[in-house]
């Protein structure tokens, strides 16, 4: 999704000459053509992600439009308190994208597995939290997220995922995007697990259990009417992450849940424990190690859904 | 005396009457660096009370946010709101909070409190100036105690590589930060050689030199496609004897008697 996006930055810059990139040295390959394109809306700051979102502030304070590019924790992490104070608190248009959300550089290690972000930088007041699920979506948020006011964050995959949507898919910042309707079970799923998610949804599909499927890229803000409209229609939600179940999407949606007043729903949270990875491997393996396989979800599914 | 001298005097005054009714601490900083702050709002800032987001306007941060009462005085002073905001500084229901907040009050570029925040933002707001050909400056006021933090030579390092001359640096070098001098907390010098060979102009100067003060910001940029830095040496709790050089009061508030005393030092009506 890293391509669509900058194709889709690139497009909204030739109209709107405010949006300026920002980057921390990272991009080789990807940057490139909109450094060429607009080179005095270009800014490698160097290996300094503090000053990064520092200098990013100054500059949509001073009327631009920023987007500020690294991959891993690099843009968020290491420069937390920096995105907190100066570019949420000042409702700066600063918007933060990463590279290499959940497992995306599986064998790089602990240090660069993307799996906490979505709950640390959704407790930020003033911030708009994104995990694209497919490229349509990717392209939509990319396009979105410019028009949103204030600081936002915009979790990408590191490869090119397939397309999930049908074309001429039309996103919708703040709401979820049904992919399949269904009456046992809704699936809601946040960022490019969405193709595991609808492979999961046409097994059950196969084994007569008719799931909807709701793709959440926004998970912040969340989109309470859709959550409470599957809680309502089926007897059954599971959320599909990949990231912490501390504070992600299914710590979103089951603060939704846990506060309505309508129908009790089985539910369960799918995504990955607290917990360091301890294996070594790639994106895959160690999806497969935590359970994100498809096999393995349709295993917990089935075991929900006894319940119900 | 000249008129900013008074300022500053006047600055230290409303400092005192507004942490001692608010039973808030740092007044050392606010008093160390009042003669900067007077000589900056007094004749080098080109700002407009009147219009406060005036888009010429020189950028003004105040990246040591702990010294807010200083910067609250001065924009009332100057008339950016009235004065009698400051009344309830620090207290429940206020507008003004103890470092530096911008909601709701005109004239404050950024909010701070966190250290080592100001200089970074400044650097953008001042590439923004160069890359869209604007005029405008950014000054930024730190504290020497801030210059502990990393996150400060990240964006210094970026200042002078990118010859930001329209950037000034001023660091309040009161020789005192939060556990004791700065000398044996963390030591900054050499210092003015640390900014030069970040790409700096950097001039080291009296803080409390209302002449020196002025004449050596009127040399802005000290040198063409660098940015300038001020190295003030100042004296915490400059103007009252009994706070000057002590470490206690970045944390005590004057009680009723030592505000008398203190207001009796600084001339001012109790």
């Amino acid at each position: 999704m890293k391509t669509t996006f900058f194709h889709a930055l690139l497009e909204e810059a030739e109209k709107d000459e405010r949006i300026f990139l920002v980057v921390g040295d990272i991009g080789f390959g990807a940057i490139e053509p909109f450094r060429e394109r607009f080179p005095d809306r270009f800014l490698n700051v160097g290996v300094a992600e503090q000053n990064m979102i520092g200098i990013a502030t100054g500059l949509a304070l001073s009327g631009k439009i920023v987007f500020v590019y690294s991959i891993s924790n690099f843009p968020t992490l290491r420069c937390l308190e920096q995105i907190r104070n100066d570019a949420c608190y000042h409702k700066a248009n600063v918007k933060v994208v990463a590279v290499g959300g959940g497992f995306s550089y599986g064998a790089l290690g602990p240090s660069h597995h993307v799996t906490e972000d979505i709950s640390i930088l959704r407790s930020l007041p003033n911030m708009t939290v994104v995990a694209p699920g497919d490229p349509l979506e990717a392209e939509g948020a990319t396009k979105a997220l410019i028009q949103q006011e204030g600081a936002c964050y915009l979790r990408l995959p590191r490869a090119e995922e397939p397309q999930v949507h049908p074309d001429g898919f039309q996103f919708e910042l703040g709401k979820a995007a049904q992919v399949q309707d269904g009456e046992d079970l809704t699936l809601i799923s946040t960022g490019a697990v969405l193709a595991l998610a609808a492979e999961v949804t046409q097994a059950l599909k196969e084994s007569g259990v008719k799931a909807r499927l709701l793709s959440m890229p926004t998970v912040k803000p969340i989109d309470e009417e859709a959550i409470l409209k599957a809680a309502s229609d089926t007897p059954a939600i599971v959320t599909l992450e990949e990231h912490s179940i501390i504070g992600g999407l299914g710590s979103a949606v089951s603060e939704i849940l846990a506060e309505s007043s309508g129908k009790k729903v089985a539910f369960q949270r799918l995504g990955l424990p607290s917990e360091f990875s301890s294996k070594v491997g790639d994106q895959d393996y160690l999806k497969e190690h935590y359970g994100l396989s498809k096999d393995k979800i349709l295993e917990s599914i089935k075991g929900l859904l006894k319940l119900v | 005396m000249s008129e900013n001298i008074l300022l500053a005097q006047k600055i230290r005054q409303t400092v005192l009457e507004m942490t001692h009714r608010a039973g808030s601490s740092h007044v050392g900083t606010s008093l160390s660096m009042a003669d900067l702050l007077a000589a900056l709002y007094g004749g080098v800032l080109n700002v407009r009370p009147e219009e406060p987001e005036w888009e010429e306007r020189d950028r003004f941060i105040l990246s040591k946010g702990h010294g807010c009462a200083g910067l609250y005085a001065i924009l009332a002073e100057k008339g950016f709101f009235p004065k009698d905001w400051l009344e309830d500084f620090y207290q429940n229901g206020a507008r003004l909070a103890g470092h530096v907040t911008n909601h709701g009050v005109p004239g404050i570029e950024l909010s701070t409190g966190s250290l080592g925040h100001g200089l970074s933002v400044a650097c953008g707001m001042a590439l923004a100036a160069k890359r869209n050909h604007e005029n405008y400056r950014v000054f930024v006021m730190m504290s020497d105690g801030e210059c502990d933090e990393g996150s400060i030579w990240e964006a210094a390092m970026f200042a002078g590589f990118h010859k930001l001359d329209n950037l000034v640096v001023i660091v309040d070098y009161n020789k005192i930060q939060s556990l004791g001098a700065v000398k044996d907390v963390l030591n900054l010098e050499p210092f003015q050689s640390k900014w030069d060979a970040f790409g700096w102009n950097a001039k080291e100067i009296d803080g409390h030199d209302m002449e020196k003060v002025e004449s050596t910001f009127a040399q802005i940029p000290f040198q063409q496609d660098k940015p300038s830095c001020i190295i003030a040496h100042t004296v915490k709790g400059k103007g009252v004897s009994f706070m000057e050089n002590e470490l206690l009061w970045h944390y005590r508030s004057p009680d009723k008697e030592e505000y008398k005393a203190a207001m009796q030092e600084l001339g001012g009506v109790q």
